[in-house]
């Protein structure tokens, strides 16, 4: 069972991360659940979703002691990095990101994924670039997956959208951290 | 068909309409708002009416028409806008007329907070409007259950000519899973008490106004005979690992899955335990507690309330043997490990009250 946190500001596209993740996961045939938190969130406040991919029946899709961590701003490092199991995967933002991890038992990511979106002409697809550095530390779902299941979780009016979408993962995935 | 990624309130709505339900009347409210607005989207498209009312009274008085109109009906809210529904719930169970009502509990009591909570067991199975009535009360533990229990209460509710509840929360609203819809058919169901129009026939009047008490008792002890094969026809629930078990967890919904990660926790580490679900809340499902319920067998209740349905539970063991309950409140919702650790210790030697 692979448990996921995955962090930002709201309109980095944090939801549609975790949606991507558990919808990969389906397709490859495994148990999956996605839970956003929906206090009263706003664009600008913070905003988390909880991906459980699991060759198993999932219990709770609340993830508390998450295996691994996409980390999309600061104060969303500052409230997940203490909750990583020892060894999880913790991936970070380091454009929006002003420190470094304090943990030493984990397996640190940064991607710079805002400076990298804007290479590519849009910040808006930096929830991309960090997914794509993810998935190569991870493998918890393949790449293949995740763009095919692009079409099924954008709505219709984004798909003109979905080659940005996936230079931006490719570019993620490529980066040398 | 395949499965799709969706949230339970999406899927409820889907199998709704999959279900024949070309009504819909509601009025927004956080954490069920994916249902009206699935519903606003998809019911007229596909031949129904989908109407914001202006109150939640309203909501639930239009379900009363609708549902005397013989049509396949439905109103979701939350909990606060359940209790505003009350009257109009008590109205229509008294009329016997056909709908389905989802809660998509939050927490309280008064106007709380928006998170997931199990606190509206009393209000949904035994009572909640005034009058002596019952509710045939499903309760679903995942998004497919979402859609499965849905699609099924529309066939339960024509059966019984009686209005059927949804008691979800929060949590099962807003989450997504994998589900599959299958190409069942409803159920079309003929319906000679419908407000039609009596052309060609006499006039079918629906009315709960019954003022002489010699005819009102007649109809009274008429819903009780009612009442009573409902109960010994829709009764649901599930077990898992209860047949070797020295302590039996019971929970419903979201705490059920809880428990359950939590029952295979306790079984990794050689203790044995199993559970409880049930799926059907009114009625509730005693004969597995009369059979397990041997004098040795404890009990643990888990629920996101002060402790509702622990309340059965204790009615069903009827004394042979402890129950035990363990509760998170306010919108919080207990981990495995909070209830492991609850485990271990009924099993590790407290005696129950």
């Amino acid at each position: 069972m692979t448990e996921i946190i995955i962090a930002g500001f709201g309109g980095q596209g944090v939801l549609v991360m975790g949606q991507l993740l558990a919808y990969a996961g389906m397709l490859e045939g495994r148990e999956v659940s996605w839970y956003p938190s929906y206090g009263p969130e706003q664009r600008g406040g913070t905003c988390n979703c909880s991906v459980v991919i699991s060759h198993e029946e999932i219990g709770s899709p609340i993830v508390s002691e998450p295996d691994a961590a996409i980390i999309m701003n600061r104060p969303s490092l500052d409230r997940f990095e203490p909750t990583l199991k020892t060894g999880g995967i913790l991936v970070y933002n380091s454009t929006l990101v002003d420190r470094k991890p304090e943990r030493t038992d984990l397996q640190v990511i940064a991607i710079p994924a805002n400076a990298l979106a804007d290479e590519l002409g849009s910040s808006r697809v930096a929830n991309m670039v960090a997914l794509g550095a993810f998935l190569r530390a991870s493998e918890v779902v393949s790449p293949e997956s995740i763009a095919k299941s692009l079409e099924n979780v954008l709505s219709t009016r984004h798909h003109h959208l979905i080659p940005l979408n996936m230079q931006a993962l490719e570019r993620g995935r490529a980066y040398q951290y | 068909m395949a499965k799709v990624l969706m949230k339970g309130n999406e899927a409820l709505a889907e199998a709704a309409i999959r279900a024949g339900c070309r009504a819909f009347y509601g009025y927004p409210i956080t954490p069920q708002n994916e249902v009206p607005n699935y519903m606003a989207r998809h019911l007229p498209e596909r031949g129904g009416v989908y109407l914001q009312a202006e109150s939640e009274v309203a909501a639930i008085n239009m379900v009363y028409g609708a549902a005397g109109a013989g049509v396949r009906v439905m109103t979701s809210s939350s909990s606060p806008g359940l209790s505003l529904k009350m009257e109009g719930i008590s109205y229509i169970a008294a009329a016997e007329l056909p709908c389905v009502i989802v809660n998509v509990m939050r927490c309280g009591p008064g106007l709380g907070g928006i998170h997931p909570s199990q606190g509206d067991y009393f209000q949904a199975v035994k009572g909640g409007g005034h009058g002596d009535y019952r509710l045939l009360v499903l309760a679903p533990g995942s998004v497919q259950e979402m859609a499965d229990l849905t699609f099924e209460a529309f066939d339960l509710a024509d059966k019984w000519r009686n209005p059927v509840m949804i008691l979800a929360d929060g949590l099962l609203g807003q989450m997504m899973e994998p589900v599959e819809f299958g190409d069942k058919e409803p159920q079309v169901v003929e319906k000679p008490w419908a407000t039609t129009g009596a052309r060609g026939r006499k006039p079918n009047i629906i009315n709960t106004l019954d003022i002489v008490p010699e005819s009102l008792e007649k109809r009274n002890y008429a819903l009780a005979e009612k009442y009573g094969r409902m109960g010994e026809a829709e009764t649901r629930w599930q077990e898992y690992k209860t047949a070797d078990a020295d302590l039996i967890v019971t929970a419903y919904g979201t705490s059920a899955r809880v428990a359950r990660s939590a029952v295979d926790m306790a079984r990794k580490e050689g203790l044995r335990v199993g559970l409880i679900r049930p799926i059907s809340l009114w009625p509730f499902p005693q004969a597995p507690f009369a059979l397990l319920a041997d004098g040795l067998r404890q009990f643990l209740v888990v629920e996101m309330s002060m402790g509702q349905m622990v309340e059965d539970v204790r009615l069903a063991v009827n004394g042979r043997g402890s129950v035990h309950f363990y509760n998170r409140l306010g919108g919080m919702v207990p981990t495995p490990r909070d209830v492991l650790a609850e485990i271990r210790k009924v099993l590790g030697g407290g005696g129950g009250q």
